[in-house]
């Protein structure tokens, strides 16, 4: 069988997977944990502790701001120290809650146990119950994007849900949380995609992963057919060929169902398919069948001069310098220090930045590898045409972007661009391409919402 | 914690890809079609080829430093000796220095300088200076010199070349003029020793031009959509010409006389004056295709691939204006 791919653009990055075979440690509690109020696509959560109160792990303490919003819970137990403001991944001072950590003390209402639960001996769960548990948890998208889950489980009336895809790409150089998660959690994975699929009211499922990661391949196929054969289920393990940017969305149920989603506003579900990051389906089956909300997650810590790179399940709010300090310490010289992998990853300010929802790895980027080439003049070779996985051409939205030209930006379908990074890292010339066509992107999507008022 | 953080947009990886190392990798893919010319026309092939890249960088420094007052120095990035040695092996190897010297002026000074040094001419610079050379000089630059009288540069001797016997062919109307042609094979390998002509330093050896072409094509300098298509265009029409009236020469030997072969893999391909699209690509290969053929049958001149592909320049702007490529999702979903 021809390994399946998506079928436009796509580059292959070096891997660089330095920690694919580092078995996933327990990361220590921090002495201070800080939680961002925005952590998610959408409103920022709104507190609902103040300063001296105490809480435990698991403890509400923000709720959710709005529709598109998810509460946030404690990952620690001690005292609020304040609500403040603190540098999150944006480079930005923005809402936070700080905790002081005092002992590990968890809520009552989480299970501990190691034990499996399966979904048929659980018959209260409908789909109802399901993804209302899933909200309550303040469960988001894992990957990076963190746009909450029950949304996506509850599509808009015009669409209708065929098929659950778990995104097991795990694309991003660097990056091997996901890898980790699927070697050490595949029986939980499983039922997290059970529930994925009957809260969807599907019963077609697939697993998406790429070609690097023989055996989780030969793992999860079979485990599916020792868990859904028979079963009113049919799962399917989809072995991918190694491309990049084969974990973006539309790029996957292109890959997996040959179906390509639309110019936005659509969405996956337009063509039927809901898709979910495999951390996320972990933390869904932690969310519904153990009662607990989604304050921890498996975070790779890496970099080619760190001396102990490796896999971690940390408390959210861990600030990454205590992370970084647990690899050895940032290396010597200039660094360049990543929230998530070097093609998407956002480069922070600061090493007190803490861990939250979306952070699947902490990358640390030293000596050249941290730095820009400077510019030349555009050649015009057209190999951002051709690895663009969207079908646009960069070159031109580039230039239309640094001239202002917005009205001709859109007509080019600049919203279209899903900032993958692929232009820029094929161009020979070294050019800011993305850098550009980001900003024309966020000013012609505003003019058309503006337009719509 | 006194380490510097560096704080930039994603992507923070790049493929390492660079214009030099696509620039460069032309020019090797340049040198088997160079060492041949060596072998057949001696030392004549190194002088031109030598003076045209020297005169061709020599310039570009010297219109950036003192004309443009530009601080950076760009004659590193390969593109103005890509230029020069495009233009030395489009010309005869008996060509004098000083008519050289005039066309790297036009290829460097107005075809590149002038719109704004790389990346912003609208027509290739190489091809501008021989066509303005094969214009203004056309006696010299018709002259060709037959291979293998190596030590001799100016006064080599001189003989037809295959598309002037198969144009000689069609003015007369007689097709046994084609049979002094030497045959396919032989043109492939450049041996003319059967007595079939001369041509321009970089035309005499097709499979030394096909051997840079699926280098550039393995280095992924290049895609294939321009050469295939210029070619297969070619073939074709020439095939459905000498099957009509055999006044035209059979299609084979067509794709393997003149700067055809030089043209499609290392003329028409230049990154500046291409469209950006593949679909876009082959629609300017085939007229590339179809221009050189009528002007090589039906217009003054033996060869009409420099001009074809200087025309098909100008409508590169249009087709980048009007050719899209396929939007993700552009398809109507089942």
């Amino acid at each position: 069988m021809k390994i399946r791919t998506f079928r436009i653009g796509g580059i292959h990055p070096e891997e660089n997977k330095l920690t694919h075979e580092v078995a996933t440690q327990v990361a220590p509690l921090p002495k201070q944990a800080i939680f961002p109020l925005s952590q998610h696509i959408g409103a920022p959560a709104k507190p609902v502790v103040q300063k001296g109160d105490k809480v435990k792990v698991g403890t509400l303490i923000a709720e959710a701001g709005g529709f598109v919003s998810a509460p946030i819970y404690s990952s620690v137990s001690g005292t609020v120290l304040k609500v403040d403001t603190a540098i999150d991944a944006t480079g930005y001072r923005k809402p936070a809650i700080y905790i002081t950590v005092e002992g590990d003390e968890w809520e009552e209402s989480i299970d501990r146990s190691e034990q499996l639960e399966l979904v048929k001996d659980h018959p209260e769960l409908t789909s109802e119950e399901i993804i209302e548990r899933i909200k309550v948890a303040g469960v988001t998208g894992m990957g990076g994007a963190g746009f909450p889950t029950f949304i996506k489980l509850s599509p808009p009336p015009t669409a209708k849900a065929e098929c659950v895809i778990i995104n097991a790409v795990e694309c991003e150089p660097y990056i091997t949380a996901d890898y980790r998660l699927m070697m050490e959690k595949s029986d939980e994975i499983l039922v997290g995609l059970e529930l994925l699929m009957k809260a969807a009211k599907v019963t077609r499922g697939y697993i998406g992963i790429e070609t690097n990661k023989p055996k989780a391949i030969e793992l999860l196929t079979g485990k599916c057919r020792d868990v859904f054969d028979g079963s009113d289920y049919c799962v399917e393990v989809v072995p991918l060929k190694q491309r990049y940017p084969q974990g973006g969305e539309k790029q996957l149920v292109d890959a997996v169902i040959r179906r390509q989603v639309p110019a936005p506003p659509a969405i996956p579900v337009s063509v039927g398919a809901i898709v979910q990051n495999v951390g996320t389906t972990y933390a869904v089956y932690e969310a519904v069948m153990k009662h607990k909300p989604l304050f921890e997650r498996y975070t790779t810590v890496t970099g080619k001069l760190l001396s102990k790179p490796g896999n971690f399940l940390v408390r959210m709010g861990t600030p990454m310098q205590e992370m970084i300090d647990l690899c050895g310490g940032m290396p010597e010289g200039e660094n360049k220090l990543l929230a998530g992998g070097p093609m998407m990853g956002k480069a922070l300010t600061s090493t007190e930045v803490p861990v939250c929802k979306g952070t699947n790895s902490v990358t640390i980027l030293s000596g050249s590898d941290a730095k820009r080439k400077e510019a030349q003049p555009c050649i015009r070779c057209a190999k951002c045409v051709s690895a663009c996985p969207m079908g646009l051409e960069p070159y031109l939205l580039a230039k239309l972007s640094s001239f202002k030209d917005w009205e001709r930006a859109e007509q080019e379908d600049i919203v279209s661009c899903i900032e993958c990074g692929s232009c820029q890292f094929t161009c020979p010339a070294h050019r800011p391409l993305l850098d550009n066509i980001r900003m024309g992107k966020s000013t012609v999507m505003g003019i058309i919402k503006s337009r719509a008022k | 914690m006194n380490n510097k953080l560096i704080v930039s947009l994603s992507p923070h990886a790049h493929g390492s890809d660079s214009v030099e190392r696509n620039m460069y990798g032309v020019i090797i893919a340049l040198l088997p079609a160079l060492l041949v010319s060596l072998f057949y026309f001696g030392i004549g092939s190194a002088i031109v080829c030598l003076t045209s890249v020297a005169s061709c960088v020599l310039l570009e420094w010297a219109i950036n430093k003192f004309v443009l007052g530009r601080k950076t120095c760009t004659i590193c990035d390969g593109s103005a000796a890509l230029t020069g040695l495009l233009l030395g092996m489009n010309l005869p190897s008996n060509l004098p220095i000083w008519i050289i010297v005039i066309g790297a002026v036009f290829a460097i000074g107005v075809a590149k300088m002038t719109f704004g040094g790389l990346g912003n001419n609208i027509f290739n610079p190489a091809l501008v200076g021989r066509c303005v050379l094969l214009v203004a000089f056309p006696a010299q630059m018709t002259s060709w010199p037959m291979p293998g009288h190596f030590w001799q540069y100016t006064d080599a001797v001189t003989g037809a070349t295959p598309l002037s016997v198969m144009k000689q062919a069609i003015q007369t109307g007689d097709a046994s003029v084609l049979n002094s042609l030497p045959d396919a094979f032989s043109m492939l390998l450049g041996d003319y020793s059967l007595g079939g002509g001369a041509g321009t330093i970089g035309e005499i050896c097709g499979l030394a031009l096909l051997i840079g072409f699926v280098f550039m094509l393995w280095r992924g300098i290049i895609t294939w959509h321009t050469p295939v298509s210029i070619i297969v265009t070619v073939f074709v029409i020439s095939a459905i010409m000498h099957v009509v009236n055999p006044v035209y020469a059979d299609p084979t030997t067509v794709i393997l006389s003149g700067g055809l072969l030089l043209g499609a893999i290392f003329m028409a391909t230049d990154y500046v004056t291409s469209p950006m699209t593949h679909k876009g690509q082959l629609i300017y290969g085939v007229c590339i295709g179809v221009l050189t053929i009528v002007i090589r049958n039906w217009g003054s001149y033996p060869e009409g691939m420099s001009f074809a592909i200087l025309i098909m320049n100008a409508f590169t702007p249009l087709i980048n204006n009007y050719v899209k490529p396929k939007r993700f999702g552009e398809e109507v979903k089942k």
